[in-house]
């Protein structure tokens, strides 16, 4: 945290400061600190990432007869059900892909953001005790509820492996661009959770709209169909879903297939958009979360 | 030097209008439609009132000290706290601290029931703002201190309630911050952990740290702090040598009312079991009754809304005098009917019957708590909900009878009395003629 921090450096250079010289200061006005201010309390707290998000994977499969499992078996159904009436009944295409395979490298990140937006709007309200008795930087809490999402994700990642094995489809080096997607879906799903969270506190119909909103989104999202059945003109649009396009470059770099930059670099910067005014809204209703929660 | 600086700082709260029907609601599922219609109609601005939790608060602290905060409910002892932790944010004013901030508004913050000890040693210190390594190098002092080494791995879901408070006060106490804040985490535990954690502040104190310690509880305050600071009204109407400003405390008259109502549950103390919805106190007439006749029965009435019927909420009501002494803690699981009772959700109302003679003259503040048992978990705990003052006004009729001078003691029961006279009573068995008449 910042104050140790301080403290440190304020140690490190004590012989040369003056006597009495202050270690810390923490200055607490009716204005929200500075930006920087508060990312960097935020990395300084960057543990409480991880502490939080085990505390939820700790918790999650408590009292579950089927425990982890239910990660299992989840995108497993999914997959089952789907491949019959998208692949088999409706004959989905599927850019030459086996549907089953096609549609698991697609429905996978989607669990992740999901379920990642549907933990973290409800963390802050679901976290009273923590808001209204301690203090650190309240974007840990959503930050942290996504982070737990991201074992669930790797659990249900072993199915494509072992679909890509059944299917034999080998992977290229393309394989290295999951990672940094995937940074971007993690991003994509804090400003999306994070802003849902922090609206949520004050305005509690969230809680009644995200399910919704989660579903409608999935449509609009190329999950059960390729992104190339959008007619070319609208695909522009489409991309405006940020996570059409990053969906589509996370199916890409699995099976080694160029992927449309345009779309990409579009879904991107909406993503950064998005973040930036999710973090604009955190920040402005912030400090007043321990007064409605 | 200066370690806290509170700066003319203001909190104001926005509150809604005040539903005066919502009392009397009793159906549950009416009272759901106004809950929710209370919600969707909150945030909209207009309609509303602020409310000053405090109001141009001053002072400083200085590297050592350690200053109690004392008040009535609703003086913003709280608010302060809060400000201080930066829990919320002051709406004027400013607050400067030079230090690490230990904050201890609540035992047990970021606990997790399902969750080992040790676990939760982990996860409550990096809440309270402990890197991993310091955890790991004081893991084995915290354990010790909260003699639960047998059930470190255990989920703390199945300690009893002294071992939880134990643990988590053990984790806030390795905190080894420059500024410490402590609120009311003195009031639960058992006498021998209030003595280890009094101890504790102590060696704070004696180490050069400051504390800032919010309590009821006179004794610990006047024991521990020689400076206090006085609380009225969300302003700072004293700050002094700790006698003279608890004195002031003790004698000022606005104390709490003997009515309480809370009309809504989102204000209410309370949690998903159950919420107060009243406290009153009652004379022999059923009247409300700030003043009650020392010889006469009186009633303490708790309205509370069981949210929860499973839960089999009780009632615990704990009557303390002015010098924060309990005098008594009684609960209505004494109603074995009421006990065996199948629950239902709704408003419940219980009555305490107190007799008439038997407590002494004073200043009385009752403690609401409603609470379930095995596993033991406190919903309300609420201080000072309501008080009354006990008066003495008999006429030769009383426990005093014609003495009118201080008559010491807690209680004041009238007591049977045999009384003999050995030499008379021989002398009248012998046939003393000049006794017989």
């Amino acid at each position: 945290m910042r104050r140790d921090r301080l403290a440190h450096v304020s140690a490190a250079t004590a012989a040369t400061a003056p006597l009495g010289a202050r270690s810390v200061h923490i200055a607490i006005r009716p204005t929200p600190p500075r930006l920087l201010d508060e990312l960097q309390e935020v990395w300084d707290h960057r543990e409480l990432f991880y502490f939080l998000a085990l505390r939820d994977v700790q918790v999650r499969y408590k009292q579950t007869v089927l425990g982890v499992a239910w990660a299992v078996l989840q995108p497993l159904l999914a997959v089952i059900v789907s491949s019959l009436i998208f692949g088999r009944l409706a004959h989905m295409p599927s850019d030459g892909i086996p549907y089953p395979l096609f549609f698991y490298a697609g429905n996978l990140p989607w669990m992740l953001i999901a379920s990642g937006v549907g933990a973290s709007a409800a963390s802050l309200v679901g976290s009273p005790n923590l808001i209204t008795r301690v203090y650190f930087p309240r974007m840990i809490i959503p930050g942290a509820a996504v982070l737990s999402g991201l074992v669930d994700f790797f659990i249900a990642a072993v199915g494509l492996v072992f679909l890509m094995v059944r299917y034999r489809v080998s992977p290229s080096w393309h394989l290295l661009l999951v990672a940094p997607v995937l940074g971007l879906i993690l991003l994509l799903t804090c400003a999306v959770g994070g802003w849902l969270a922090a609206i949520n506190v004050k305005y509690r119909d969230v809680r009644y709209v995200v399910p919704f909103f989660m579903q409608l989104w999935f449509f609009v999202t190329p999950v059960i169909y390729p992104a190339s059945l959008v007619p070319p003109q609208w695909r522009v649009l489409l991309a405006l879903n940020p996570m059409a396009g990053l969906i589509d470059a996370f199916r890409a770099a699995c099976f080694g297939r160029p992927f449309d930059s345009v779309t990409f670099v579009i879904s991107t910067a909406v993503t950064f958009a998005l973040l930036a005014l999710a973090v604009r809204t955190f920040r402005s209703i912030e400090q007043t979360f321990a007064d409605f929660i | 030097m200066t370690m806290i600086v509170v700066d003319r700082v203001t909190k104001e709260y926005q509150i809604g209008e005040k539903t005066a029907a919502y009392g009397t609601l009793r159906d549950a599922g009416t009272r759901m439609m106004r809950r929710a219609f209370h919600r969707l109609r909150s945030p909209r601005p207009g309609g509303r009132q602020l409310f000053q939790a405090l109001n141009e608060v001053s002072f400083e602290v200085r590297a050592g000290e350690t200053v109690g905060v004392i008040g009535r409910n609703g003086a913003g002892k709280s608010t302060l706290l809060k400000l201080l932790g930066r829990i919320t944010q002051p709406t004027r004013g400013s607050i400067d601290l030079y230090g690490r901030v230990g904050c201890l508004l609540e035992v047990g913050t970021g606990f997790h029931s399902e969750l080992s000890g040790r676990e939760n040693v982990y996860l409550s210190g990096a809440i309270l703002g402990m890197r991993r390594a310091d955890i790991q190098r004081q893991f084995d002092a915290i354990v010790a201190f909260a003699e639960v080494e047998r059930f470190i791995d255990t989920p703390v879901k199945f300690y009893s309630s002294g071992m939880y408070m134990r643990l988590a006060f053990a984790v806030a106490a390795h905190l080894h911050p420059e500024i410490l804040l402590i609120d009311e985490v003195l009031a639960v535990g058992d006498a021998n952990f209030q003595r280890r954690c009094l101890g504790k502040i102590e060696e704070f104190r004696s180490i050069g740290r400051t504390v800032l310690f919010v309590s009821h509880n006179m004794a610990s305050v006047v024991r521990l702090c020689p400076r206090v600071i006085l609380l009225e009204g969300g302003r700072l109407v004293a700050d002094g040598p700790a006698d003279q400003v608890t004195r002031r405390y003790l004698q000022s008259d606005t104390g709490s009312p003997a009515e309480r109502v809370w009309t809504g549950p989102t204000n209410a103390p309370g949690n998903t079991v159950a919420r107060l919805h009243a406290v009153r106190v009652r004379d022999e007439h059923g009247h409300i009754a700030p003043t009650v006749d020392i010889r006469r029965p009186f009633q303490v009435e708790v309205e509370y809304w069981a949210l929860e019927p499973r839960a089999r909420a009780t009632v615990s009501l704990h009557l303390i005098n002015e010098d924060g002494v309990c005098l008594l803690v009684t609960n209505d699981f004494n109603n074995r009917v009421w006990w065996e009772t199948h629950r239902e959700a709704g408003l419940v109302r219980t009555v305490l019957e107190v007799p008439g003679n038997f407590m002494a003259e004073g200043q009385v503040s009752v403690l609401a708590a409603v609470c379930s048992y095995n596993p033991d978990i406190v919903h309300v705990y609420e201080r000072d909900v309501v008080s009354f003052q006990i008066v003495d006004r008999s006429e030769g009729d009383g426990v005093r009878g014609e003495y009118g001078g201080t008559w010491p003691g807690v209680v004041r029961p009238m007591l049977e009395w045999r009384v003999e006279q050995p030499s008379v009573e021989s002398r009248r068995a012998a046939g003393n003629p000049a006794l017989k008449s």
